[in-house]
């Protein structure tokens, strides 16, 4: 292990918290991703109003400002909604949550990377033959079905690329976080940088690991790749 | 206009002196990802060149450099070149401090770094997808390397790369707002003091927000219109 002028176990448990924050975050924008799809391809009006609009203005606006808005806002939003409940409820429900920096950045890049998402998933939903989903329903299956049986294990091969592209931003997004205060590695390698006064000590360790996150995930999607293009054939 | 002065006076944070604030950070801002993107551009054309090159001592650093940049984040390159120059012992006392003093300079050059690592892979993308009878016409009619290079092969994978290259300046314009991490008053940075004095983060980030909006849909306007008339020849009748 490093040593870094004894900066080392801190800055990996830094690392540590990059990790989680991508992971959940990812786990998040996935889910969305899938929900705004599946809004954005619905008979109902509204849905595709409001997944346009959130693919839209999530991807036209810098994950910065939204983080910014989101951490700073989000706060006095819920005050507000928790003080109207307090007088709301004739002042029996009193509560207080003070939104952490470590949910305010998986919640944001979340929501940012849903919007991603959603056109990723959007896309691969349009590659899959129509006539199977036509076949889906001759068989009697729910809608539900089709999209578990059918739609989802063949859109997932025409997806993947483009989770891949996605997941290698939104792990290099995670650094943002530092500046809305979360203690991740880029913000204990600065500290540790500001103090010691040798910036590329902290900052090429850093960087290093990034690269080994991308290389790593790298080839996991190499191997997903492999499983979900079982049966076709590689042209 | 009148009516727009009243609305000015109404409220109290956007005054004059605010949209003055705004108005100066967005100067900022596009005057930073301008020279970004241009010095990024000329830098990228030779670098993608070099990488379709064959020969490995050619082809492998420029490589490295851009899987070195576009693997790691902008914010770790920022904070390397603004924090690792102005902390190199004797760098104040030099001429060098004339350029490093401000923190434009550093990060005018982390971005062109930056932009020049990603368009010179959208570049050679570009250049490995000509059609290689063009090439082989080219060499028919006796042209070296060079004219054929400079005649055929940029020309129309200049065309080609421009879909991809839209999607670089707007990612450009997203990440110009790290600059105001390190002390710039762009566009985020006079969010961030407006947001600061009169704690009000909705008012000053959603109006940022919609400001950044605008000049995206205005830079994807603008490369529509060069695609319908640069890739007329692509396009479905």
């Amino acid at each position: 292990m490093l040593d870094l002028q004894g900066y080392g176990p801190s800055i990996f448990s830094g690392a540590i918290v990059t990790i989680q924050l991508a992971i959940l975050s990812v786990m998040i924008a996935f889910i969305l991703g899938l929900l705004g799809a599946v809004a954005k391809q619905s008979d109902n009006r509204a849905a595709r109003t409001i997944a346009t609009l959130y693919t839209t203005i999530i991807r036209g606006v810098p994950d910065l400002v939204l983080m910014m808005l989101i951490f700073f806002g989000g706060q006095i939003a819920f005050n507000t909604f928790t003080e109207w409940l307090y007088y709301a409820s004739d002042e029996k429900i009193d509560i207080f949550i003070n939104i952490n920096e470590f949910v305010a950045g998986v919640v944001t890049i979340g929501f940012i990377f849903g919007a991603y998402m959603t056109e990723t998933f959007r896309g691969a939903f349009l590659a899959v033959d129509h006539g199977q989903i036509e076949a889906g329903k001759a068989y009697g299956m729910t809608k539900f079905q089709v999209f578990k049986r059918i739609m989802f294990p063949q859109m997932m091969r025409h997806a993947l690329p483009g989770i891949g592209n996605n997941w290698q931003v939104l792990l290099k997004t995670t650094a943002l976080v530092s500046v809305i205060g979360l203690a991740d590695m880029v913000r204990l390698a600065t500290e540790a940088a500001k103090s010691t006064g040798e910036p590329f000590l902290f900052f090429i360790p850093v960087a290093g690991v990034y690269l080994a996150l991308t290389a790593i995930t790298e080839w996991g999607f190499a191997v997903l790749k492999k499983r979900y293009s079982a049966g076709t054939v590689e042209a | 206009m009148d009516a727009l002065l009243a609305l000015i006076d109404a409220n109290k944070i956007f005054n004059l002196t605010t949209l003055g604030h705004y108005w100066e950070g967005l100067l900022m801002t596009v005057q930073l990802v301008f020279m970004s993107l241009l010095i990024g551009l000329v830098i990228s054309v030779p670098l993608a060149i070099m990488r379709t090159s064959k020969n490995r001592l050619i082809n492998y650093p420029v490589w490295l450099f851009t899987y070195v940049f576009r693997g790691t984040p902008l914010l770790i390159q920022l904070y390397m070149i603004y924090y690792g120059v102005t902390l190199i012992t004797g760098i104040q006392e030099s001429i060098f401090w004339v350029i490093f003093e401000r923190a434009y300079y550093p990060c005018l050059i982390a971005f062109v770094l930056n932009t020049a690592a990603y368009t010179t892979e959208i570049f050679r993308g570009a250049i490995e997808a000509t059609p290689k009878g063009e090439i082989e016409a080219a060499k028919a009619y006796g042209m070296n390397w060079f004219k054929r290079t400079t005649r055929i092969v940029l020309p129309s994978a200049f065309r080609r790369a421009i879909p991809a290259y839209s999607n670089e300046v707007i990612f450009m314009l997203h990440a110009s707002a790290i600059a105001s991490t390190v002390t710039i008053i762009d566009l985020t940075g006079a969010a961030r003091d407006i947001y600061a004095r009169y704690y009000a983060p909705f008012e000053s980030f959603l109006f940022v927000a919609a400001i950044y909006l605008c000049i995206t849909f205005t830079i994807i306007f603008i490369f529509k219109k060069l695609e319908n008339r640069l890739l007329a020849h692509l396009q479905p009748r």
